[in-house]
Formats: structure tokens, sequence, C-alpha cells
């Protein structure tokens, strides 16, 4: 299978790659990791006539702890989280989604601004960065702005970077004592979408009292869906048995999938809660060890 | 329009013209006639055309080749030298790592960059590690034996048994 035909640039900085993206409009498609893109492109669901290679621009690569946030690169590759210190010391939740994203060879080209950047809720770095609230930097030659995640999702495919703009950077709060994170997917086997998967991301209080809530689904909604019911139940309260039972129960309830070859609809949400509850657990676990 | 590129292939330069939709694979198979690499699925998921892109493990049927403009690339070709085959390729003959063989370019190419990381992994590192590339004869567990008789040849020790395992 070979793409239509296009035209390719690779410039060496973001102006000249704002100046490519003014010259061709909504024809041009960025070129990142491109393992997304480049198979449908194959498969012709994509034609785009313009692309513009960013991986020769400088700058746009970085994992870091700055100003209280951790900033990550639109152009990190997945692989590039699983060796990373700061990765491995506070934020075992991109571990455990990097080793189900695709396999080896893929996370080597595959981008983490790119999974976000492509609009698919079958992705796991939505759900990820729901979780720890994270705020995308889109740039364009006016200059940069953030939108937070819940905002950033439009609809399938479709997210808030416009035709002219460039997602750049991804950052989260660093988060507070007593935090822990985890994520899970359930796969047929590797390299599968997820059939379900769950990002949960909590901080307690000295006495164990939840003060902080996120939680990401993936695959379960038309866009990437922020679990609000279930948080709400946490937060405020000591996580015992009752409370993870009943946030496993509200995610369980509010996503909305669709069956398919992966399973049908009242499999998904029984997939959905089993997979809450357990990663709310491993994160309490992880907040306090 | 058609682009220049200059890639390094198995140490040696070639400087060519390809369509920006030209996919590495094809390049490396039918301009360079380097069969080695093989097309499986066309699809990102067997594995069967893994080469090393600067170094680290891709699949070129999923790249372009003005992607790989000025880079270095490995293919399956490389790996032997004038002084015998490379550890991998002795680990795959001794343990029964490939019964059909059209996997295998692939996975001595995977298995190459998966030891330099890692130059002791475990059974399951091994497993994770070869989880991009599909073998569908020998159900894998004479090619994890292959890559720890690699592992225990690059490292200077003393080779495990190479009794084939047939399940």
């Amino acid at each position: 299978m070979i793409p239509a035909p296009f035209d390719y640039a690779a410039p060496g900085s973001l102006e000249e790659a704002f100046s490519l993206l003014e010259q061709h409009g909504d024809e041009a498609k960025i070129l990142a990791g491109g393992h997304s893109l480049i198979p449908m492109m194959k498969l012709r669901f994509a034609s785009p006539e313009f692309l513009i290679d960013i991986n020769n621009i400088p700058g746009l690569s970085h994992i870091k702890e700055e100003d209280g946030y951790l900033k990550i690169g639109a152009l990190t590759r997945e692989a590039e989280l699983e060796t990373s210190e700061v990765i491995r010391a506070k934020y075992p939740i991109f571990l455990d989604a990097t080793k189900l994203i695709a396999d080896p060879q893929v996370r080597n080209m595959g981008t983490v601004g790119g999974n976000i950047a492509h609009g698919d809720a079958a992705n796991d770095h939505p759900a990820v960065m729901m979780a720890l609230r994270a705020e995308v930097v889109i740039s364009s030659a006016e200059g940069q702005r953030t939108v937070p995640i819940d905002e950033f999702f439009y609809g399938f495919y479709m997210t808030a970077v416009q035709p002219n703009e460039i997602l750049t950077e991804i950052r989260i709060p660093v988060p507070g004592p007593r935090t822990g994170n985890a994520y899970h997917k359930l796969e047929r086997k590797v390299g599968d979408y997820a059939t379900a998967g769950v990002a949960v991301q909590l901080s307690l209080d000295e006495n164990g009292v939840c003060t902080y809530a996120g939680i990401g689904l993936t695959n379960v909604n038309p866009v990437p869906m922020r679990a609000a019911r279930s948080e709400e139940a946490l937060v405020g309260h000591k996580l015992d048995a009752e409370r993870i039972e009943l946030a496993g129960q509200y995610a369980s309830e509010d996503c909305n999938p669709s069956s398919d070859l992966r399973g049908d609809e009242d499999y998904k949400r029984a997939v959905v809660k089993a997979l809450t509850k357990r990663m709310i657990n491993k994160a309490i676990e992880r907040a306090t060890s | 329009m058609k682009k220049q590129i200059t890639i390094s292939v198995n140490g040696e330069k070639h400087t060519l013209e390809v369509e920006p939709r030209e996919l590495l694979v094809h390049v490396i198979r039918e301009k360079l006639r380097l069969t080695g690499t093989h097309i499986g699925c066309d699809t990102t998921s067997c594995g069967a055309c893994t080469v090393l892109l600067n170094g680290k493990s891709i699949k070129s049927c999923t790249v372009l080749a003005v992607q790989a403009d000025g880079k270095e690339v490995s293919t399956v070709e490389g790996l032997a030298t004038a002084e015998g085959l490379h550890p991998l390729q002795e680990g795959f003959k001794e343990n029964h790592g490939l019964h059909c063989g059209f996997c295998t370019p692939g996975m001595l190419m995977r298995a190459k960059e998966l030891l330099e990381h890692n130059p002791n992994p475990t059974e399951e590192e091994i497993r994770w590690g070869i989880a991009g590339n599909l073998c569908r004869c020998t159900g894998y567990n004479n090619i994890v034996k292959a890559i720890q008789y690699a592992s225990a040849k690059m490292q200077g020790k003393e080779t495990p048994s190479t009794e084939p395992e047939f399940v």
C-alpha cells in the first residue's frame, strides 16, 4: 500500500513550519512520529496534499520539571518516557501506559504530542492527561496559547488545534506529596486499541482523606472522557471499599461505549468498573508507599 | 515532486531521488536491492520490515524514505562480518529459532537493539521486547532461547544449552 502523492518539506524552525501552514492551509498535515498518519495515508483514509515534517525542529523534545510543571515536548517519543529518570521516579502512570502502547518499534517513532493531537479517543495519552489535568500548549505565528485538556478534544479526530497551529508541549502540574497514579487498559493482544482503559491520579492528606482525584477513560466515549462523578465521589472522603465501589459504579454508568469486536456495551461497562476500582487501589498504594 | 535524499545503509552512502510517498522499505528492497528486509503485513503489525534507523528499531513500512534523509539505516545484510555470523544469527541457527524464516530478519534487527539497551534481559523482558514481531512457526520459545544465547555470547559468558524445544 502506497499513499496518494503529496509534497513534503522538513523545516528547521517553527517559524518556517508556520509559514508553510499559512501557504497550504488545511491541505497540509503535520508529520511527527507518523504512526497514526502514515497508516491512514496508506489506506487512503487520508490524502493530505502537503506534509510538514517537524522532526528537524529543535526544542520540541524534552521531559523536564520547571515552574511547577512537568513539561513534555510534543516530539518526545514514547520510548523516551520509558527511560526518563523523572518519569520513573514520580510519574509511574506513564510507564503503565507506554508499556501498553503498540510495540517497541512503534514507540521508537510515535510521539506524545501526536498521540494527543490525533484526537482519537482510542489513544491512551488523552485519558492519562485528563487524570493529571494537563494543559496543552498550542503555537502559531501569532504566539502561544494554553488549552486545558478538558477543552482540547472537539470530536472524532477533531481538536482545538487550528489549521495554522502546531501542538508544541504538554504541561502537567507537579503533584503534591502523597500522590499516586496508575493506568491500565484491557487489550486483546499487543498493539490493539483498548477494549477500555482507565487512568487515575489521587492525592491524600495526612489522615488519608482524598484531596484530589483525576480519572480519565480510554475508548468508551466518542471523545476522551473524564469520569467526573467518580472523582466527586472520592474527593473529601477516606477511600474505603464502599467509596471505591461507588466511583467504579459511576464510571461504568457515565461512559458511552459502543458494541464492537472488542465486546458489547455491557461487557465494556463492566470492564470500566473493574479497571476503575483496580486503578484507584493501585494509585492509593503508590501514594502511600 | 521528487526529493533527493542521502542515506547510509550498513555503512555505505547512497544518494537517491525518491517521491515523498515512497516508503523506506520499498527503497531498501527495490532501489537498493537489499531484499533481506521483508514486507509482511504492510500495516505496522508484524515487524518483518524492522530495520534500525540511527540505531533504533523501526518498522520500515510505516516510515517514509524522505524521513530517513541524512540518517543511518542498518539492515539484516549488515549483521554478519568477514569473521562470521553475528551472535544473534548464530543463536537463531543453534536454537532452531526459525522455521520458514520470513520473520527472522525483523526479529534479528529488533533483538539487536534490545540487547544494546539491555545486554542481559530476563525472559519476560525479551518477550515484551519482541512483542512487535510476529512469528507463525516457532511459537516463540526458541526465538527467546536464541536471544538468550546471543546475550550470553556477547557478554563473553558460557552459552546456554541449544537443545531445541518443540511445542
